[in-house]
């Protein structure tokens, strides 16, 4: 079970978080003109990356932020947490 | 029966107090402080079970975790449980156990015929032997091999036992109590560090129980009991023993298995059976020991040949002896170890050692005590079906290739071992990689991946000084970095004998004309010969050949079978046992009862049961509950000898002519404030939400990004920038993340705070055309009249002096309101409502009327909002604004979603207005068609139309939109069922939607 840092709460059990998927891809704008192909890149497509990805985490259980996560998918090692209006670096 | 093979004296058990238990009928006695397999020994039992493939005699082969063979069935207080390992299990009064795995019985089994037919059964032999024909499969293999070759029977009655878990944090936990974990406990205890300290067996120690060792002044075990007192009085220790930490797992959280009430004949009140402990701990050091390894050689399998250490253990903690005449056949000193024990107890051991002239300390000890040594002696085979009788034994060659002639010796048991292999289960698990240690011929942790360290004998280090300098300071060390405290613990003067190196033999060749059976795996009977086989067969990965053969699997997961099985591998591949690798070490490390991976959350807490504020009189008005998700709600209120259908169909009709009342309480509630709440809902919903006066409700949809709809409700305007949000029951908390991941993510700028507030409000849905009356007796200062509340309309009341909130809302179809107050007044509302409903004939009604009520509206549910339906499909197309965007719109113009013949929802009509409808299933144009039948739509909602007195559902149709009319069939092949149908609109009732608005 992965330990995760909460920015707002600190260090909790995973059975406290659900997972939310690729925190780096960004909602189109609403109204704007937008191609199937990007529109279904939004949606669906996503990279499935081995290695070090940044993801979504809600922190359900306990206050209830989306949070940011970067993580290693392979070995589960987490580097860094931050909270949903800090950008990725 | 006497305890024939019991000493005078010596061990650690109580003679005091004599224990009588049964094994396989008969009765025994054993003390306190046995366990069953030392307790079977001492009575000279040594036939404790059959083998899993061939069905031979199986005895003891070690004392404790390692062991392969002694798993029988236990009976306790009335329970029984399979796979207990007779050397793990602690003896208690009454204690009752049989042989597995034989059938008819121990001593007369007709399993052993594969014995004599093994040329059926070598590798793979599930695979091949089982495959054809087909048909008996069912019939005549599975059955077969499930009574001939199952470890036990599981129990199918409720565990009545009680199991817990617990969640822990420490900064040391230490897994194994022998010197290298009591150093490391002792040292960073002293240093102030959170330290917990677990131990398998009943008794901490490890090998300084039986070692032969002085530690400062005091012997091994008066050393190891003196630390464990002291750790005992500090409060930053948690000492357990019987518990076993049997997993490794990210972030270094490990989990342990504490067996509290195992060894008792009965629970005690309110205790658990057994406690299941998941620890995140800050440091893991890693103490497990060594398993000794065996020495393969012909049938060594019989009862009587055992690991060395195992019989040391038996005479030096259980005063039992293992055999009157014993043969020692070891390649390296610990043998001569427990032959020097036997010699002290007055038994004359034989030691053969594969050396030549070997020379150390422990060696000139046996010597000075005239303990007979052949040297460069092996045991090629041993003797006796059922008991070791004598063994053949013969000279071997300096390079170990020829046998000189076989002599045979009577011996009554063989001591074998084959040095020692680190337990590295744990910190493989971990992620450690694992490297190859050439002295030791063995496999030792590599390089951390978390924050682990082995210290030992699990290390590969196996004199005792080393080992203690090693672990006093990495102890210190690891707990110094966390408390920042530093309390050093002077190191004691330690006295063992010196051994020499051992000889890297492991595998006694076969003598000419000879085909014995050697042995590698002893659970799982894979010999020498299978492992051959699977490789002459195209097996070349260790991880392959683990599974054709089942060397390493089911409970031993390789802990005396591994290494040998490596060493045959690498030998017939001419590689080295590094570059054959090793197979995975999974957890657990020992078998773990399903009870305690379960721990509480067994039936009615396996979910929060959530009530709401009326159950109460729900339940005293002869309610019949359904689970809704996690709430209990009523479906239907019996009345006499009513049956489901009966009751629902008078619910629901008394809804239509008269009025009735429903809890409505498991409804999601979302309160929504700020000024931005209006665009937020503007974009949330498909529809508008700008213009929504206060005091208005408006029924939404909402899709998810990829168009398909996520959940309906009602949401209502209370003041300016303050909306209350309605969910379904099933979707609430899905919603409200939603919402969340939208305010916080995408939309930060939008100035709105979201809340579930589910619990805070009590609901009831007063429905029927006598609604008004009943509103006008709840509220009778209030104006309810169709101009003073229109439909879609809000407004508070006092209800008897409570605040109430009153939305004209309808799932029904009916005249309708849903009455809310705080949940703590729910059952006073729900009381008054009943009370002045009696004039106008109002009843409660459950899911089940309600349901009947909204399936012939043609209103969809989580029944049509399954996950995989757009707006289109559940014709909610007029709610999709053209004028604005909204979350999962640009979806909504894919291909198929705008498909011509796209799938529609639509009312389904049996021809004989009769026979109702499965729900679930499929509607076909022609019930004869071949197979695979081309299906058109499915069957979503059935009920009994109390409007048309005839059956009624919804289905959601490919084309659904031109199909009205249209003569169809259902098919059910669960149900076995073709039933001739018409479909017709979803609206069933009140089609223009005039009753709502009256
Ligand atoms: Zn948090």
């Amino acid at each position: 079970m992965l330990h995760i840092k909460c920015p707002h709460c600190g260090m909790r059990s995973q059975i406290e978080f659900s997972y939310g998927g690729d925190a780096t891809v960004k909602r189109p704008e609403l109204g704007k003109e937008i191609s199937d192909q990007d529109w279904d890149n939004f949606v669906y497509n996503r990279k499935s990356l081995r290695g070090k990805h940044w993801e979504l985490w809600q922190h359900l259980s306990g206050c209830r932020q989306w949070i940011k996560v970067q993580r290693d998918t392979a070995t589960h090692e987490i580097f860094k947490t931050l909270k949903a209006n800090e950008e990725i670096s | 029966m006497t305890q024939s093979f019991r000493l005078e004296s010596g061990g650690l058990i109580n003679r005091d107090k004599k224990i009588s238990f049964k094994f396989n009928g008969k009765n025994y006695y054993g003390y306190e402080g046995d366990t069953l397999a030392s307790a079977l020994i001492a009575n000279g039992v040594h036939l404790i079970g059959r083998s899993f493939k061939y069905h031979r005699p199986r005895g003891f082969f070690g004392a404790g975790v390692d062991e392969p063979y002694a798993i029988v069935q236990l009976y306790r207080n009335g329970e029984t449980e399979p796979n207990i390992k007779a050397t793990e299990q602690e003896l208690f009064e009454g204690l009752e156990a049989k042989s597995v795995n034989c059938w008819p019985s121990v001593n007369f089994d007709v399993g052993a015929i594969n014995n004599f037919l093994k040329i059926f059964l070598p590798a793979g032999f599930y695979y091949k032997t089982f495959m054809w024909p087909k048909s008996f499969w069912y019939k005549i293999y599975e059955p077969f091999i499930r009574r001939a070759a199952g470890l036990g029977t599981a129990s199918i009655k409720h565990d009545k036992e009680r199991y817990e878990h617990k969640y822990e944090y420490c900064d040391v936990l230490i897994t194994g109590s022998g010197p290298s974990g009591l150093a490391s406990a002792y040292s960073a205890a002293k240093n102030g560090a959170k330290v917990i300290l677990a131990e398998d067996k009943s008794r901490f120690g490890g090998t300084l129980l039986t070692s032969e060792v002085n530690i400062g002044n005091q012997s091994g075990k008066e050393w190891a009991d003196s630390i464990i007192s002291e750790l005992k009085e500090m409060p930053n220790v948690t000492l357990k023993n019987r518990s076993q930490v049997f997993g490794y797992y990210d972030h270094n959280m490990l989990v342990m298995s504490e067996r509290i009430s195992d060894h008792l004949p009965k629970t005690k009140k309110y205790h658990p059976k057994q406690r299941l402990w998941y620890i995140r701990a800050k440091e893991v050091l890693i103490s497990s020991g060594s398993i000794e390894r065996p020495i393969v050689f012909g049938n060594n399998d019989t009862p009587g040949v055992m690991l060395s250490s195992a019989a040391k253990e038996y005479m030096k903690v259980y005063g039992v002896l293992v055999g009157k005449k014993p043969l020692i056949f070891t390649n390296n000193d610990s043998g001569y170890e427990t032959a020097i024990e036997f010699k002290k107890n007055g038994v004359d051991p034989i030691i053969l050692d594969t050396r030549k002239e070997p020379q150390s300390e422990i060696i000139e000890e046996a010597k000075n005590m005239n303990i007979n040594i052949k040297n460069s002696y092996v045991v090629v085979a041993a003797q006796g079906y059922k008991k070791v009788k004598s063994a053949d034994i013969a000279k071997i060659s300096d390079d170990k290739e020829e046998l000189g002639s076989v002599e045979n010796i009577k011996c009554d048991c063989i001591c074998v071992s084959g040095f020692w292999t680190p337990t590295i289960h744990l910190a493989s698990q971990s992620g450690n990689k694992t490297k190859f240690n050439e002295e030791i011929d063995a496999f030792v942790p590599d390089i951390s991946k978390q924050n682990e360290k082995t210290l030992g004998a699990a290390n590969g280090i196996y004199t005792l000084e080393e080992t203690l300098k090693d672990s006093f300071e990495k102890g210190n060390l690891l707990s110094k970095k966390i408390t920042n405290n530093e309390n050093k613990v002077s190191f004691p003067n330690v006295v063992e004998k010196k051994s020499t190196v051992h000889d890297k033999f492991w595998c006694v060749p076969l003598p000419k004309g000879k085909n014995y059976k050697r042995f590698l795996d002893f659970q799982n009977d894979v010999a020498v010969s299978d492992i051959e086989i699977a490789l002459k067969e195209g097996y070349r990965s260790i991880e392959h050949v683990k599974r054709y053969t089942t060397l390493g699997m089911a409970t031993d997961q390789g802990k005396t079978s591994n290494l040998n099985g490596l060493q045959l591998v690498s030998k017939i591949e001419n590689k080295v046992v590094p570059a054959v690798g090793h197979t995975t070490f999974r957890p657990p490390y020992s078998p773990v009862s399903i009870g305690a991976i379960v721990g509480r959350e067994v039936g009615k807490h396996s979910k929060p049961t959530r009530k709401s504020p009326m159950h109460s009189w729900h339940e005293k008005n002869n309610a019949v509950f359904v689970d809704a998700g996690v709430w209990l709600r009523p479906r239907y209120y019996k009345r006499g000898d009513e049956n489901l259908f009966e009751a629902s169909k008078r619910e629901a009709k008394n809804v239509r002519t008269n009025v009735g009342v429903c809890d409505v309480t498991t409804l999601g509630k979302i309160d929504i404030k700020g000024p931005d709440a209006a665009e937020f809902l503007n974009r949330v919903y498909t529809n508008a939400w700008l213009k929504l006066p206060v005091g208005k409700a408006r029924y939404g949809v909402m899709l998810r990004e990829d168009g398909i709809v996520m959940d309906d409700g009602t949401t209502t305007r209370i003041s300016e920038n303050h909306y209350h949000m309605t969910t379904t029951t099933a979707q609430a908390a899905n919603v409200l993340s939603h919402l969340e991941y939208y305010l916080q993510l995408v939309w930060p700028e939008l100035n709105v705070n979201v809340v579930s507030t589910t619990e805070q409000w009590a609901g009831a849905a007063i429905a029927g055309p006598k609604s008004r009356e009943v509103l006008k007796k709840l509220f009778p200062n209030t104006d309810v009249t169709n101009e003073g509340l229109p439909f879609m309309g809000y407004m508070e009341g006092d209800l008897f002096g409570v605040k109430a909130k009153i939305f004209r809302i309808s799932f029904s179809g009916e005249l309708a309101y849903e009455v809310n107050v705080e949940s703590d007044y729910g059952y006073f509302m729900w009381e008054k409502i009943i009370e002045v409903g009696e004039e106008f004939g109002i009843q409660p009604y459950g899911t089940e009327a309600l349901s009947t009520l909204r399936i012939e509206m043609g209103h969809v549910a989580g029944s049509e909002l399954d996950g995989r339906t757009i707006p289109y499909d559940n014709s909610l197309e007029g709610l999709l604004s053209k004028k604005k965007d909204f979350i999962g719109k640009r979806s909504l113009s894919r291909k198929a979603f705008a498909a011509e013949d796209r799938q529609k929802i639509v009312g389904v009509v049996p021809l004989d207005k009769k026979t109702s409808i499965p729900e679930g299933s499929h509607l076909v144009k022609d019930s004869n068609a071949p197979l695979p039948n081309p299906k058109l739509g499915y069957i979503s909602a059935s009920c009994w139309s109390v409007e048309h007195d005839n059956p009624f559902s919804l289905a959601i149709l490919k084309d659904g939109k031109n199909m009205i009319g249209e003569k169809l069939f259902v098919m059910s092949p669960l149900k076995n069922k073709v039933i001739p149908v018409e479909i017709v609109s979803s609206h069933y009732v009140d089609p223009k939607g005039e009753r709502v608005r009256s």
